[in-house]
């Protein structure tokens, strides 16, 4: 038995060798026939496995759109669901090809830990939310208030920073698991609770009953750009995975969705001609298929159906867009244009 | 003169109502003394406290399989069955590909019925392990696919149930002769062989499972050459056989000690060599002697594979977690932890059972 493990370890390691050629990784996965992407292993709306065990979420909506930019199929893809631990190291040694796991963009990720990030594809911060008993309806009224909070995390030091910089005391109730502050919070051990505004909004939704006692107070604290991210050294893998994301801001500002992008492939504007690929020139640019942009929208669907799909209004999480709109409608949601 | 014997004996009276009886039973147990009293008063108290609500929250106000998720936010005095019964098969299988989950489930119930079958004496025949190999071959079939027209599935998308099984059965039953030839090497007479395993056992030993898997899922990916990578569940489970291994060794040696010195001198007596000393007189009683150790130490790995949801591989206790991160059904944590919880208690109940009658059948000469 154990001669057999140590011979399937050593076949496994010799079939797997011939995969570090020195190819760019666009035909390292062209040859091996699907995009490895690294995924939170649970993260309603972001991703998670749905009851039949497919995935689903934002983030995996984004490696979808690399999939089908590069195989025209969105189902040529194998998830690897990591832990936040786990992330990098799977990234920097090629176990995963596209790290879409609700990632912060820093400095130091962006640098040292070698990654490239594409476009945000979530604009995240940390927020408050309250009983609406209380009658708070700004996060400058919070003082004296006792906050519950997640121990170990970024959100415990922002919240430290807020109150200190607002001259504002507050009592903290620090709790490791997350479940457990949740539970203290609605068991109304404390009066406010503060994580990510889209985790308070998942949490909210997914109370038993009255979520609609609680409120999220308008004030962000600090600043949580979710992106994707590659590793250093392959340009033209960043720009597929780059553009792939910008096809779907971009074609919801076209106004292009799933449903009517074939009304647009002859339009008469030259930048939606460009952009879908009738007039040729993008796709070689990135040395993908001209009519990627296309088949992202119409498999995958623009940012808007991406977002609403997984985390809007109709979902559970009941997310407004907020910084998550179009720049045309007062969020932040830009691309660079296609020309 | 013999008239008035009489040669009938009286019928028995029945003994005191304190004696026998359940009120005696009762005075002689739950109140035999005034301290005794009002625990069991206390208890009784507790008991019928809690357990009325519970049973009302989990049979008579819950909601049946066939529930929807709406329906169970909309009155939560029971619990939502619904959420096991969407849920079950990704509870069971996690994401094996949802036409092919009868694979999955055929793994299991091969390895139950090779399991039960090896807990009866009458297969502890050489013959039986060709019987494991063959289940062992199915199972793999079965798993992976690509023969006899199965769709070959990636180990990656194993998990659930099977994968708790797998990586427990096929851990220890690597890891026990590892285990054994670590104990007779840390008792052995050669410096070396002895160095080596003590620096083995104790090194093992001497650092978290959970570092380990760690270091099997984080670091050595980044020592390795780009683009080369050992499978991820094999990682695993080469790091669970190493650290049940250094385990079960030390439960051995336990049960190496306990035999007199006199077996030792017999066997060498007779004239057997190291092996046939050991194999025929020295392990057969240690082992036996060594069964609860090694019992202890078999249920603490059956539970302890959950931890391998921190390298992202979804054993039974990862995929009821991932279950409850989907959107619609966020926050069933007590259902669905209640019923991952009667799975592993059912699994280890039954090791634990059936050692106390292996050790019963083996034990005779020692019991105590």
């Amino acid at each position: 038995m154990k001669s057999g493990i140590l011979a399937a370890a050593a076949a496994a390691v010799v079939v797997t060798a011939g995969a570090g050629a020195h190819a760019g990784l666009l035909d390292t996965v062209k040859s091996r026939g699907f995009v490895q992407c690294g995924v939170n292993a649970g993260l309603p709306g972001f991703g998670n496995p749905d009851s039949a065990g497919n995935w689903t979420g934002l983030d995996v909506d984004f490696c979808r759109a690399v999939a089908v930019a590069i195989f025209n199929d969105p189902t040529k893809i194998k998830f690897t669901p990591l832990s936040a631990q786990q992330r990098f190291p799977a990234i920097q040694s090629g176990e995963v090809d596209v790290l879409s796991r609700n990632t912060t963009v820093t400095l130091t990720r962006d640098t040292s830990v070698g990654l490239n990030f594409a476009p945000v594809t979530y604009y995240d911060g940390q927020g408050f939310m309250v009983n609406k008993k209380l009658g708070v309806k700004s996060a400058k009224e919070l003082n004296g208030a006792t906050v519950c909070v997640q121990s170990g995390t970024t959100t415990e030091l922002n919240l430290a920073d807020y109150f200190r910089s607002n001259n504002m005391e507050y009592k903290p109730v620090v709790i490791e698991s997350e479940a457990e502050v949740n539970a203290a919070y609605f068991a109304g051990r404390c009066d406010v609770r503060t994580a990510d505004v889209s985790d308070l909004a998942a949490t909210r939704g997914s109370v038993a009953s009255g979520a609609e006692d609680h409120v999220i107070l308008p004030e962000v604290i600090s600043k949580e750009p979710l992106a994707p991210a590659v590793r250093h050294g392959d340009d033209q893998w960043f720009d597929i995975v780059k553009w792939s994301i910008n096809v779907t801001i971009q074609a919801e500002e076209f106004g292009i969705t799933s449903k009517n992008v074939d009304e647009f492939v002859n339009s008469k504007n030259p930048d939606i001609l460009r952009f879908l690929g009738t007039t040729p020139g993008m796709g070689k640019a990135l040395g993908v298929d001209e009519k990627y942009a296309y088949n992202i929208i119409k498999k995958v669907g623009n940012y808007g159906e991406i977002f609403d799909r997984n985390v809007g209004p109709a979902t559970p999480l009941k997310l407004e867009r907020g910084l998550n709109a179009l720049w045309t409608k007062g969020g932040l949601q830009y691309t660079a244009p296609f020309r | 003169m013999t008239d008035n014997v009489q040669h009938v004996g009286l019928p028995d009276e029945r003994p005191p109502a304190n004696t026998v009886g359940p009120i005696a039973w009762l005075r002689n147990n739950l109140f035999n003394s005034w301290y005794n009293a009002i625990l069991t008063v206390l208890v009784l108290a507790l008991l019928g406290s809690a357990i009325p609500p519970f049973l009302d929250w989990l049979l008579v106000k819950a909601h049946g399989f066939d529930s929807t998720s709406p329906a169970c936010r909309q009155d939560t005095s029971g619990a939502c069955w619904g959420f096991i019964g969407e849920k079950l098969r990704f509870i069971l299988f996690g994401q094996f590909p949802w036409n092919e989950q009868w694979r999955p489930l055929a793994t299991i119930a091969i390895f139950i019925a090779l399991l039960l079958a090896s807990c009866d004496r009458r297969f502890w025949k050489p013959w039986f392990g060709l019987v494991w190999a063959a289940g062992l071959v199915t199972v793999g079939c079965l798993m992976w696919g690509g023969v006899l027209g199965l769709t070959p599935v990636e180990n990656t998308l194993w998990g659930g149930l099977p994968l708790t099984i797998i990586l427990s059965v096929i851990g220890l039953a690597v890891a026990f002769p590892a285990a054994i030839l670590l104990a007779l090497g840390r008792r052995s007479n050669m410096p070396a062989v002895k160095v080596l395993c003590v620096t083995y056992i104790e090194l093992i030993r001497g650092v978290p499972l959970i570092s380990l898997l760690f270091m099997a899922s984080v670091m050595l990916p980044l020592f390795l050459p780009n683009g080369v990578s050992i499978d991820k569940l094999l990682r695993a489970q080469i790091a669970f056989i190493m650290f049940a291994a250094a385990y079960m060794a030390e439960a051995i040696r336990g049960g190496l000690q306990a035999i007199p010195k006199g077996q030792y001198e017999a066997a060498d007596g007779l004239g057997l060599s190291y092996w046939q000393k050991m194999i025929k007189i020295i392990l057969p009683q240690a082992l036996a002697i060594a069964i609860p150790p090694l019992v202890n130490t078999f249920i603490s790995f059956f539970k302890d594979t959950s931890l391998v949801i921190i390298i992202g591989l979804y054993d039974l206790l990862g995929t009821a977690k991932a279950a409850l991160s989907d959107p619609l059904w966020r926050g069933f944590y007590r259902e669905a932890y209640l019923f991952i919880g009667v799975i592993y208690w059912i699994f280890c109940f039954s090791m634990s059972k059936y050692s106390q009658k292996l050790e019963r059948d083996l034990n005779r000469s020692h019991r105590r």
